[in-house]
């Protein structure tokens, strides 16, 4: 390899834009946090509404058209978790997604833990 | 594996219940392995907070602004029917990374604990974490080529296990067996619930 090629950056060498540009220096998302498995669902035509949202912002909406886990969201984005929960309150605030909290802090219901272990059977 | 692409309408009802389990284990356990062995894996990046205890193993002299720094975990999904998906998350086993461990562990079902019988002691922390925590949680002890096998009951024993946690041994690079080690888990937070309905917890 040349000196010259060495120069290239590769995917390896991190994102062009920092996320923590992309996020304006914001540490903590506004209002109340998101949870791992929270489960965010875009509302509809809110891909119509982009005023001043990032290319992110849109992406992010895209990947929630159905109820997705955060999880799934920062895994599919390939951002991290707390820039991810930036994004989600800025669209929050905007009315953009709704947000469901399916699981309890314990999980005590039985029929739905057999339910998951015939489904692991199955594998 | 993309969640995007489908049209369909924002139906409250259609909300899918999500399961979060964990997968843990000292550093080359096999979480990793275990992990992809079952479903596609994709990293999940989250933020280190280098104020805490760990800020000596990242030196950050010049670099002052840094505080925090990016750490990928393990993650995967088992989609068990449209409205029921599986999520697994293999946490780093090291104290460092135990900024995590509480928000992994809110909600969770349960964890798989891999463990190295060359490095037996790389399970502790998880375990007492789990014990401390009352998170169902079973040992799979993974079975290198090159590692002496133990019965699992040498390894009870060696973990100073309530009798009462299940211990199996498992290649995390077989899907049926690491499958094997997630029915396990699953049976034994059946049975917890059914001996407690409240938290449990377990004394050493």
């Amino acid at each position: 390899m040349s000196p010259a090629e060495d120069r290239w950056l590769d995917r390896d060498a991190g994102p062009i834009v920092r996320p923590y540009a992309l996020i304006r220096g914001r540490t903590r998302p506004s209002g109340e946090t998101f949870d791992l498995m929270t489960m965010v669902t875009a509302v509809p035509g809110a891909e119509d509404d982009t005023y001043e949202l990032e290319p992110e912002h849109l992406t992010l909406l895209r990947l929630c058209r159905r109820p997705t886990p955060v999880a799934d969201l920062a895994a599919d984005l390939e951002l991290p978790l707390g820039v991810v929960r930036i994004l989600l309150s800025d669209v929050r605030e905007r009315r953009l997604i709704t947000v469901d909290h399916p699981v309890p802090k314990r999980l005590t219901d039985p029929q739905l833990l057999r339910e998951v272990a015939d489904g692991l059977r199955r594998l | 594996m993309g969640s995007a692409g489908s049209d369909q309408g924002s139906d409250p009802e259609s909300v899918p219940v999500a399961i979060k389990i964990l997968i843990a284990g000292g550093f080359g356990a096999g979480k990793t392995t275990l992990v992809s062995s079952l479903t596609e894996i994709r990293p999940l990046q989250t933020e280190e907070d280098l104020s805490a205890p760990s800020a000596f193993v990242d030196l950050t002299d010049g670099v002052e602004e840094k505080t925090t720094t990016t750490v990928a975990m393990d993650f995967g999904r088992i989609t068990i029917r449209n409205d029921l998906v599986v999520y697994l998350f293999g946490t780093p086993g090291q104290k460092r990374f135990w900024f995590m461990w509480d928000e992994l562990a809110v909600g969770a079902l349960g964890a798989v604990v891999l463990a190295d019988t060359r490095r037996l002691a790389d399970s502790f922390p998880s375990i007492d974490y789990f014990e401390q925590r009352g998170t169902p949680f079973v040992v799979a002890v993974n079975c290198f080529d090159t590692a002496q096998h133990y019965p699992t009951e040498i390894v009870r024993t060696a973990l100073n296990l309530n009798l009462d946690v299940p211990v199996l041994l498992c290649d995390a690079r077989q899907r049926a067996s690491c499958r094997d080690a997630l029915v396990t888990l699953v049976e034994h937070a059946i049975r917890l619930l059914s001996v407690s309905p409240g938290p449990v917890s377990f004394a050493r």
